[in-house]
């Protein structure tokens, strides 16, 4: 009808997946045949839902790459909390019980900068959403969901070098895991789950605020004071009761814990009688189950009402 | 017969508040068409483009882009159509050759289709020397080059430009037009929207006037012009010439009233122009004794038909409202 789409086209609009449903659908009947092309067309769209969250995790990735100072605060934030902990703070605070503060030190730092990762979610999202490329791509045959899915995506890689730089420069210090790859891989997998879920806790801030500014401002003000208030840095041993049953059901110590015990560092929270203190695994799991199940569809309601203004 | 109508709304409307957004919005674009929205800034051209492309859910009405209903037929519109924003829709961080090839993917091509594609764009818009650069690096006109040819990856039957060359120097700004024209040859049906009305002029068939979140007026750029009002005999008397005389003698050849004279020693008369018109009042001013230093017939323009229609009349336009409604039901009709 249109010279312009002429050589064009969308050769893909039928997939291959839904062309051989279709082809095996036709020996089977028209029954089976319709309802193995609703497979097909179910599956070859979460297909393409999964490929536009790939390319789209590729941007953001390249971007990070090509200004690599815009993810300072998850490569060499960690070095430097590690190093500030270890030689200022650390002289000046003893652990319960027996054990190295530094060994205890790294559960807690990867537990605060799976945490970091939600700041760059934010950030990139709310850039992105003042700009025009949503714009663009929301005019595209391209799955809804892919924008926020990809850029988590791609936050979750970043994530990975940041616990690698946190792991690498504890080992420098002194740091040493004392259980077998099973243990340290759940230990990673847990660190990566919270980090996941906090990246959509980003992505709920990043639709939220009306700059990148705002963006940043409001993440440190959730973070700051959740890494605090928990037993990444110091022992919850000696805070007041009620500030004290903050600190043990919070995630970050949780996961903290949840690191310690599987890494086989020194954990003196193994005293305290709380449940996600004596359960610290299952608990950072719940908690992260439970922070996706909120935050992720709290974040494609803030995004799909954003994009409506 | 009439070709069929690539965009289709009625009655479209969006609230933003009281006063805000835009209501009773009737369009109608043939296939191969290109149709600009006017009008300054705030009107609410952005917004009817934004529902047009899926990108805003209308309150009330409906619309039709490429056959298919924009609200629960989105996606199959969204494989039709292309747009250029306003803002900046590209990755700065990332090559133009990287853009391009991203936007492919996601509008269902193959990595391979989307490369190809990608190089044949980038040579279209002259782009190849810079489609290796960061798209950070590129001019103005360049990204701007780069934004159409994105909009362009997925060969769409329609085309919305929301004010394309804001910004643009003169050369960048008619080699875009020239671009908008060709694809508009090769039957792309192109939406356009502008506040300038030489953009318009030059490259829409048809306009529809935009201002306070309505459509003020439509019609082709010829019926426009002659709704703003008639053409003028400008008339530069002599030094020490009768103005009261001329006036008379003046006043047997004029469509209406005389304006007020907009600079001393000159006439304005409205006229129908015709042939020997010129001729005939400067014979009758010669008899009756009025030198004149020059006379020139000045047609309507756009803009005089812009400016009584957004409200910002100058002293000396004819009201836009009683100018133009006729025309404008007139367009109206023979659209319905």
């Amino acid at each position: 009808m249109s010279g312009g789409t002429a050589g064009l086209g969308h050769p893909l609009a039928a997939s291959p997946a839904a062309v051989a449903a279709r082809g095996a659908g036709a020996l089977a009947g028209a029954r089976r045949r319709s309802q193995a092309t609703a497979v097909a067309d179910a599956a070859g769209t979460a297909g393409w839902a999964a490929r536009d969250m790939a390319v789209l995790a590729k941007r953001t990735l390249c971007r990070m790459i090509t200004t690599p100072e815009q993810v300072l605060n998850v490569t060499a934030q960690p070095i430097i909390i590690v190093l500030l902990f270890s030689y200022v703070f650390g002289g000046s605070i003893t652990l319960p019980g027996h054990g190295s503060y530094r060994e205890y030190l790294i559960g807690g730092i990867f537990a605060v900068t799976m945490c970091g990762t939600a700041q760059g979610t934010g950030i990139g999202l709310a850039i992105d959403i003042s700009g025009g490329l949503i714009d663009r791509f929301r005019s595209l045959p391209m799955s809804r969901a892919a924008v926020l899915a990809g850029r988590t995506l791609a936050d979750l890689a970043l994530t990975i070098v940041a616990a690698a730089v946190t792991a690498g420069t504890g080992l420098l210090l002194g740091w040493r895991i004392h259980t077998g790859p099973a243990d340290t891989i759940a230990a990673l997998g847990l660190a990566l789950l919270f980090a996941y879920a906090a990246s959509w806790g980003g992505a709920c801030v990043g639709m939220l605020a009306r700059s990148a500014e705002s963006a940043q401002t409001v993440g440190l003000l959730v973070i700051l004071p959740l890494s605090l208030t928990s037993n990444a840095f110091i022992s919850t041993a000696r805070l007041t009761p009620w500030l004290r049953t903050v600190a043990d059901w919070n995630p970050v110590s949780v996961l903290a814990t949840a690191c310690r015990q599987l890494l086989g560092n020194p954990d003196p929270s193994a005293a305290i009688r709380s449940w996600p203190m004596q359960h610290a695994v299952l608990a950072s799991a719940l908690w992260s189950a439970v922070l996706l199940a909120a935050l992720v569809p709290l974040a494609v309601f803030l995004y799909a009402r954003r994009v409506q203004r | 017969m009439q070709a069929a109508l690539m965009i289709e709304a009625r009655g479209l409307a969006k609230s933003f508040g009281p006063g805000l957004g835009v209501s009773g919005i009737d369009l109608q674009v043939p296939a191969g068409t290109i149709v600009s929205l006017l009008g300054p800034n705030g009107a609410g051209k952005t917004t009817i483009v934004r529902m047009l492309a899926t990108l805003l859910r209308p309150d009330a009405g409906w619309a039709r882009v490429a056959g298919h209903d924009v609200v629960a037929q989105g996606r199959a519109v969204r494989r039709r159509i292309g747009l250029t924003g306003q803002l900046a829709s590209l990755d700065d961080c990332m090559t133009g050759r990287a853009n391009l090839v991203m936007l492919g993917q996601l509008s269902r091509m193959s990595r391979r289709q989307a490369r190809a594609r990608a190089a044949d764009l980038l040579t279209q818009f002259g782009l190849e020397s810079a489609a290796g650069r960061a798209v950070r690096t590129y001019s103005g006109g360049m990204r701007r080059r780069l934004d159409l040819a994105a909009s362009l990856v997925g060969g769409p039957a329609v085309l919305f430009l929301d004010e394309p060359t804001t910004g643009l120097d003169p050369d960048s700004r008619r080699a875009l037009w020239e671009v908008v024209r060709r694809l508009a040859r090769e039957g792309t049906t192109v939406l356009l929207t502008t506040q300038y009305l030489e953009e318009a002029d030059q490259l829409a068939g048809h306009i529809c006037v935009i201002t306070g979140g309505r459509v003020a007026a439509e019609g082709t750029p010829g019926q426009l012009k002659a709704a703003a009002g008639p053409a003028k005999l400008i008339i530069s008397l002599a030094p020490g010439a009768d103005l009261a005389r001329a006036a008379a003698v003046l006043a047997r050849r004029a469509a209406g009233p005389l304006a007020a004279a907009p600079r001393p020693g000159y006439l304005e008369v409205p006229v129908v122009p015709c042939a020997g018109l010129v001729t005939s009042v400067i014979r009758d001013l010669d008899e009756a004794g009025v030198a004149v230093n020059d006379i020139s017939l000045q047609l309507p323009t756009l803009e005089d038909a812009f400016r009584g229609l957004t409200g910002s009349a100058a002293a000396g336009l004819p009201s836009g409202d009683d100018a133009v409604s006729p025309e404008a039901a007139e367009a109206r009709a023979r659209a319905a």
